[in-house]
């Protein structure tokens, strides 16, 4: 059942979407539009769990070739070794795969957390990381609400490692590794805003197949990253109760605060050391 | 603890008869005994430290910690920084009370205290270079190349910078007068107020900020502990963590360096004592108040019936509501005993406190849970006694405790 879907899909996802949407057509980045993030769309539905995205991504980045499989017993994780995985899940629809990978947040808690502009969001839209600048406080890894970035603990010169969706190979002109390495098209490059749009087109035109819901549209303030699925999140592993804010926006306020506080504190601070000047000349018979 | 039978009074120096490298080198030797059971104990684990820091540097972070990947922050942020800096609150407390309130009678508190409070940010926030992956990265977020502005941490770095300066400052007077320089004394001391209200500011941001660390980890943290107010609760019990600590730590002094302390000093030592346990009382309600209040807001009576809501219980009425009724009842009855064993409580209550909100309630769902290894014990060990050992060597020499030098004395 699950395989003549996929069949299905592939042959319909082959001739349409992926076409239309640049896989195939080698979408470079749009440089006459700064203002547009890139993202990727990935399809559940399509995914028949193979791991080339894995392979793919372990070579462009020199990291170990993957030796698991997925498998529904077992969650497997990304670490300092693997910046994307695959897992399958059991569902009520047979072996369902999700690939897991970093969201690229429109407004990344990372971004935000980092005190030394190491955690970047680029105008792109890929979320990267800079060793130069980078002091490993790990501040990125407590903030980050998906969990991504990880850190080698291991090595007197350690690196955070997350997805950085190949920034190298998009300003060359090339698209992601994972996405030329899928054969099934369950991944595509694109604009986050035609990403929607196709994201909204299979949904409509395959109403039975999908849930209803592009995870990463809303979630975290909206994602670089957009899941489509053939059920809820939740049961492919993902946190469904993120908040659509986005995360900085937790901390805005205290640091809103700030400039408020160094004025009035101050000033209200010596106004009550003006006025209780000379309390102690007459309180202060017996203590002194 | 540390016994010091051997010596009497601080001696500073005289400018007329004395160079002051000659000076200096003469204080350099150790005065007191050497072989107290503090010693005995503490320099083998400092010994250890020192081995298992220069591990850390060589091997990486993993080969002394139980950090993960879902776990990135443990016991040397959760109680090395953010608990050290609560209790080290203490400084900006009583600096508040006799500078800007004026209220003169806990004055022979202010050295010891900003003493206190400057050795634990120097040592505290300093064992935050021993977590950093990167050290030699930490001057960017300084130097100007890299400000992350939007960061609550970068906040909290600079703050804990500028308040070490601030804290130098308050405290340079002592420095000048143990090296009899007058002059020098005359200008610092004239700085006192400048940097005292600077350091209430930064104190107040940063003690929040702390917490503010945290907002971030919305999904992560217990919801019994986590809330928007995060900073505020951290600032409102700052007050009584670092008063408390200068309660604990004023009874082990006046202990161990009783011989340093005028008899005015001692005789005035309980009331104070007194006065400050109504004011921990105080800010323990408030922050209690507080708490009540997030947890009606927040709807976290769901959240009690299992064996964190019971740790929470635990937490809020056996080390803040009880210890709060301790002070209170110490400060009617004048009973030391009461206030210092609510001094002690309140401690292990914000120790509880800072460690449920960044280890214990921190990935509370994870299967696999963090605890720190022996190492990563032994190095905040070796940290705190380390800033005991300098402690002590400043006591011994500068008039923190004693009085100041009758030349000083008539300047005020």
């Amino acid at each position: 059942m699950g395989l003549d879907r996929r069949v299905f899909m592939k042959t319909l996802g082959l001739a349409g979407a992926t076409l239309a949407l640049g896989k195939s057509t080698g979408t470079a980045l749009n440089k006459d539009n700064p203002t547009e993030f890139y993202g990727l769309l990935y399809d559940s539905t399509r995914c028949i769990g193979c791991q080339s995205c894995e392979f793919a991504c372990a070579e462009s980045h020199n990291l170990p070739e993957p030796e698991d499989y997925p498998d529904p017993e077992v969650v497997r994780k990304m670490d300092e070794t693997r910046r994307t995985v695959v897992n399958a899940y059991t569902t009520d629809l047979g072996e369902t795969y999700v690939k897991e990978q970093c969201m690229h947040c429109n407004e990344p808690a990372c971004v935000a957390a980092c005190l030394t502009e190491a955690m970047y969001k680029t105008k792109e839209g890929p979320v990267i990381w800079r060793g130069d600048k980078c002091m490993g406080c790990r501040f990125c890894m407590v903030s980050c609400p998906f969990d991504i970035p990880k850190f080698e603990y291991h090595s007197s010169n350690p690196k955070i490692l997350k997805c950085d969706m190949c920034y190298d190979r998009l300003q060359k002109g090339e698209i992601p590794a994972c996405v030329e390495a899928c054969e099934e098209g369950a991944i595509v490059f694109g604009t986050r805003r035609e990403l929607i749009k196709e994201a909204r087109r299979r949904i409509h035109e395959n109403p039975d197949l999908y849930k209803d819901h592009i995870y990463g549209e809303h979630e975290a303030g909206g994602t670089g990253l957009l899941y489509l699925a053939p059920v809820e999140m939740d049961k492919l592993g993902f946190k469904t109760t993120l908040q659509n804010e986005s995360y900085p926006s937790l901390t805005k306020g205290f640091l809103y605060s700030v400039p408020s506080v160094f004025v009035l504190v101050p000033a209200l601070l010596l106004g009550i050391h003006e006025a209780t000047k000379n309390n102690h000349q007459t309180e202060d018979d017996g203590n002194e | 603890m540390m016994e010091m039978n051997s010596i009497t009074y601080t001696k500073s120096r005289d400018p007329k008869k004395q160079s002051t490298w000659k000076f200096l080198i003469s204080e350099l030797k150790p005065k007191g005994k050497i072989f107290t059971p503090f010693n005995i104990i503490s320099a083998p684990i400092i010994l250890l430290g020192i081995v298992l820091i220069v591990i850390r540097f060589w091997k990486g972070i993993g080969s002394v910690t139980n950090l993960t990947q879902e776990v990135p922050w443990g016991l040397w942020i959760g109680f090395d920084v953010v608990t050290g800096v609560a209790f080290a609150g203490g400084a900006y407390v009583i600096t508040f009370m006799v500078y800007i309130l004026n209220s003169k009678k806990y004055h022979s508190l202010v050295r010891v205290t900003v003493l206190n409070g400057f050795l634990a940010y120097v040592f505290y926030a300093g064992a935050l270079l021993l977590d950093l992956g990167r050290p030699w990265n930490v001057i960017n977020p300084i130097i100007g190349n890299n400000f992350g502005t939007s960061s609550v941490l970068f906040l909290v770095a600079w703050h804990f910078l500028l308040y070490m300066m601030a804290q130098l400052i308050e405290f340079s007077p002592t420095i000048a007068e143990w090296l009899g320089a007058r002059r020098a004394r005359k200008i610092l001391s004239g700085m006192t107020l400048a940097a005292v209200i600077f350091g209430i500011t930064l104190s107040t941001l940063h003690q929040s900020g702390l917490g503010a660390l945290y907002l971030m980890a919305k999904d992560k943290i217990h919801p019994l502990w986590y809330s928007e107010f995060i900073p505020l609760l951290f600032f409102v019990s700052s007050i009584f963590a670092g008063l408390s600590m200068v309660i604990f730590e004023g009874s082990i002094s006046h202990r161990v360096f009783s011989n340093q302390i005028s008899e005015k000093n001692h005789k005035s030592h309980n009331g104070i004592l007194i006065s400050l346990s109504r004011i921990c009382a105080g800010a323990m309600f408030a922050y209690f108040f507080l708490q009540i209040l997030i947890f009606i807001h927040e709807k976290r009576w769901e959240h009690l019936d299992s064996s964190m809501g019971y740790w929470y219980l635990f937490e809020m009425i056996g080390l803040v509501l009880f210890p709060m009724m301790l002070f209170f009842q110490g400060y009617r009855t004048r009973s030391i005993a009461f206030i210092k064993t609510a001094a002690i409580l309140t401690m292990i209550g914000i120790i509880v406190n800072r460690l449920n909100v960044t280890v214990i309630g921190f990935m509370w769902e994870e299967p696999l849970r963090y605890f720190p290894s022996w190492m990563e014990i032994t190095i905040t060990l070796t940290v705190i006694f380390t800033e005991i050992w300098v402690f002590r060597w400043i006591i011994r020499r500068m008039p923190v405790l004693s009085d100041s030098p009758a030349w000083a004395q008539k300047g005020e």
